[in-house]
C-alpha cells in the first residue's frame, strides 16, 4: 500500500463535515424533543422530559395524527408491492425490443423529472373534472406511483443490464420450464436488488408530499399532516412528533437492511453461488 | 405498467394542458378555449421575476451539490480502499435521504433562528453583536435547505460511475508524467460526466418544481415557479395554475433536452 496522500486528510474531514451537514440538524431536534414542560423551540434546554412526546398521545386538538400515520403506512405499503411487482414485469419486458419501447422509456424518465406539485394538480383536476373525489387510496396511490415506478424500474433496467442470461440457458437446457425459469432462477438471483426497490418504494412513499397534496382528500397522510402542524403548533411537539417519524423510517430501513444481510448469509451457508452474476 | 403511466402521468398532463385554456371567474372555471390565462402571465412582471428567482435557485444550489457532491463521491471511490467501508459509508450518505424531507427542513429551525445555535454561537464568540436576521426565513436558508435535501442526488450517481473507472487508467496518467490536478481534470472528470449529468438533471428538476422548500424556507418572503402555482391553487384559480404549469413543465423540459445531449441515460445503466 502505498502512503496516503494530503488529499485523502482534506478529503476526510471535508467527509466528516458532510456527515455533520447531514445528521446535525436532525440529531439537533432529537435531543431538543426531549425538552422539559417549560423548553421552547430552541435551546438552551430546561429540563428533560418525555412530556411533549406524552403530549403526542394525549392531545388530538390538532388533526388526527395516528390516523394519518396508518394510512400512510397502509399507502406506504401498498405502493411498495405495486412498485416491486410492476417493476420486475417491466424490466423482464424491457429485456426484449418491443414495439414503443422508446417511447415508454422516455415516458418514465419524463414521470421522474416532471415537477411533482404538476401531478399532484393534473390528477387533482382530472378527478375533480370526472365528478370522481380524490382519496388518498386511489388518487393519492397513483400520484405517487408516478414517482415510485420511475425509480424501482431504472433500479430494474441497471440490474438487468449486468444479468447473465447463460444461467437462464442453463435452466432452459435442464428441461425447466420459462416459469420454472423465472421462478427459479431468476428471482432468487435479483432477490436482493428487489429488496432495494422495496425500501425504495416505501420510503418514498411514507415521506412523499407534493403529490399527495391535491390528491388525498379529506384524510391526510402523515406528511400532509405534519405540514399542517407546521403551521398553526409552535411548541417542541413538533419535534417530538419529527424525532418519532424519524426513528420509524431508520427502522424500516434497518429492517431492510437485515433483510438483505440474513439473506446474503442465508446464501452463503447453503453454498450456492446463486447471485455472483449480479455485480 | 404502460397503462399507470397512461392514468397518472400522460392524462394529467393532458389534462392540466386543456383546462389552462379555460376562463375562471371567482366562483366556477368554465370550458373554453382562450388564451387569457397565458396572456396574463407573460404580461406580468411578476411572472418574469419568479421565473428569475427560479432559475437562480437551480443555479446555485447546483454549483454547491456539484462541488459538495463530487468530492464526497471522490473521497469514497478514490481514497476510501476497503469495499466494506466503502459501502458502510455510502449507506451513511444514503440513509438522510429516506427520511422525511419536512422534518429535515424543520430540524433546521433550531439552527438558524433568531436564538438559534448558529446566532449563539457567533456571538459568544464576539463575531457579531447582534443576531443576524437573514439566516432563517431568507434566499440563504433556502439554498441551504436545498443544498441539505438534494446533494444525494449528486453523489449516488457520480460515485456509481466513478467505481467502473478502471483504476489501470489513472495508473497510466501517473506513468505518463500526470500529477494529481492533471489526472483529476483529463482523465476522472471526463469520466465521470455521465454520473455528473444525471445527478445534474436530478438537482435541477426538483429545485425547478419546488414549492415546499421555498414556502417553508423562505417564510413566505420569496417566491418560485412552484409556490405561484401552489398561491393560484390555493385561491382555487385553476386554469391559471394550470398556465404556468405548462411553461414550467416547457422550460424544465427545455433543460432536460440540452442535458441529455451530453448523455445517454439508457447506456449508463
Amino acid at each position: 500500500m502505498e502512503p496516503r496522500p494530503r488529499s485523502f486528510y482534506v478529503l476526510s474531514v471535508f467527509f466528516a463535515l458532510f456527515l455533520l451537514f447531514l445528521y446535525g440538524p436532525t440529531i439537533t431536534i432529537g435531543i431538543l424533543s426531549f425538552q422539559g414542560p417549560g423548553g421552547g423551540l430552541t435551546f438552551p434546554m430546561r429540563g428533560t422530559s418525555l412530556y411533549w412526546f406524552r403530549d403526542l398521545f394525549e392531545q388530538q386538538a390538532v388533526g388526527d395524527i395516528w390516523g394519518s400515520f396508518r394510512r400512510s403506512f397502509a399507502l406506504g405499503l401498498m405502493v411498495m408491492v405495486t412498485t416491486v411487482v410492476v417493476s420486475v414485469m417491466g424490466g423482464l419486458a424491457f429485456r426484449k425490443k418491443f414495439p414503443g419501447a422508446t417511447v415508454l422509456f422516455y415516458l418514465i424518465i419524463t414521470s421522474l423529472v416532471i415537477p411533482s406539485i404538476l401531478i399532484s394538480l393534473g390528477v387533482g383536476l382530472m378527478f375533480s373534472q370526472a365528478g370522481l373525489t380524490v382519496h388518498w387510496a386511489t388518487s393519492g396511490f397513483g400520484a405517487q406511483l408516478t414517482w415510485t415506478l420511475p425509480f424501482g424500474l431504472l433500479i430494474m433496467f441497471a440490474v438487468f443490464n449486468r444479468f447473465d442470461k447463460s444461467y437462464e440457458e442453463a435452466a432452459r437446457d435442464l428441461g425447466a420450464s420459462p416459469w420454472q425459469t423465472l421462478r427459479h432462477v431468476v428471482l432468487p438471483i435479483i432477490a436482493p436488488s428487489l429488496i432495494g426497490v422495496a425500501l425504495f418504494g416505501f420510503t418514498l412513499s411514507y415521506d412523499e408530499f407534493a403529490r399527495t397534496l391535491l390528491t388525498a382528500g379529506s384524510y391526510n397522510t402523515l406528511p400532509l399532516e405534519i405540514y399542517g402542524m407546521t403551521t398553526n403548533v409552535t411548541s417542541p411537539v413538533l419535534y417530538a412528533l419529527g424525532t418519532l417519524t424519524t426513528l420509524f423510517s431508520l427502522a424500516m430501513i434497518a429492517v431492510f437492511l437485515g433483510i438483505t444481510w440474513i439473506a446474503t448469509r442465508r446464501r452463503a451457508a447453503h453454498g450456492s453461488d446463486a447471485g455472483s452474476g449480479v455485480v | 405498467m404502460a397503462l399507470v403511466l397512461l392514468v397518472f402521468l400522460v392524462a394529467p398532463i393532458v389534462m392540466i394542458a386543456v383546462v389552462s385554456f379555460w376562463q375562471a371567474t371567482e366562483f366556477s372555471i368554465i370550458p373554453a378555449f382562450e388564451f387569457d390565462n397565458y396572456e396574463f402571465l407573460f404580461g406580468s412582471s411578476v411572472t418574469y421575476r419568479v421565473f428569475v428567482n427560479t432559475f437562480k435557485y437551480a443555479l446555485i444550489t447546483w454549483a454547491f451539490t456539484f462541488l459538495i457532491g463530487f468530492a464526497v463521491a471522490y473521497f469514497l471511490a478514490f481514497h476510501v480502499r476497503s469495499l466494506t467501508w466503502q459501502i458502510a459509508l455510502f449507506l451513511l450518505c444514503t440513509i438522510p435521504f429516506w427520511t422525511s424531507n419536512i422534518i429535515r427542513m424543520i430540524s433546521w429551525i433550531p439552527f438558524l433562528g433568531r436564538n438559534g445555535i448558529a446566532n449563539s454561537a457567533l456571538m459568544s464568540w464576539g463575531v457579531i453583536d447582534a443576531p443576524l436576521d437573514w439566516l432563517l426565513f431568507s434566499d440563504f436558508a433556502v439554498i441551504l435547505a436545498f443544498v441539505h435535501l438534494y446533494t444525494l442526488f449528486m453523489v449516488v450517481p457520480i460515485f456509481n460511475t466513478m467505481m467502473r473507472i478502471d483504476r489501470a487508467l489513472i495508473e497510466a496518467a501517473r506513468d505518463a508524467g500526470a500529477n494529481g490536478l492533471q489526472i483529476l481534470w483529463n482523465v476522472i472528470v471526463p469520466l465521470c460526466k455521465p454520473g455528473i449529468m444525471i445527478g445534474s438533471i436530478f438537482v435541477i428538476t426538483l429545485v425547478m418544481g419546488d414549492f415546499i422548500t421555498v414556502r417553508f424556507m423562505s417564510g413566505s418572503q420569496s417566491a418560485n415557479v412552484g409556490r405561484l402555482i401552489s398561491n393560484d391553487i390555493a385561491l382555487l384559480q385553476y386554469p391559471s395554475a394550470a398556465a404556468t404549469a405548462m411553461v414550467l413543465l416547457a422550460t424544465v423540459l427545455i433543460v432536460i433536452a440540452i442535458l441529455l445531449r451530453f448523455v445517454d441515460i439508457r447506456k449508463e445503466l
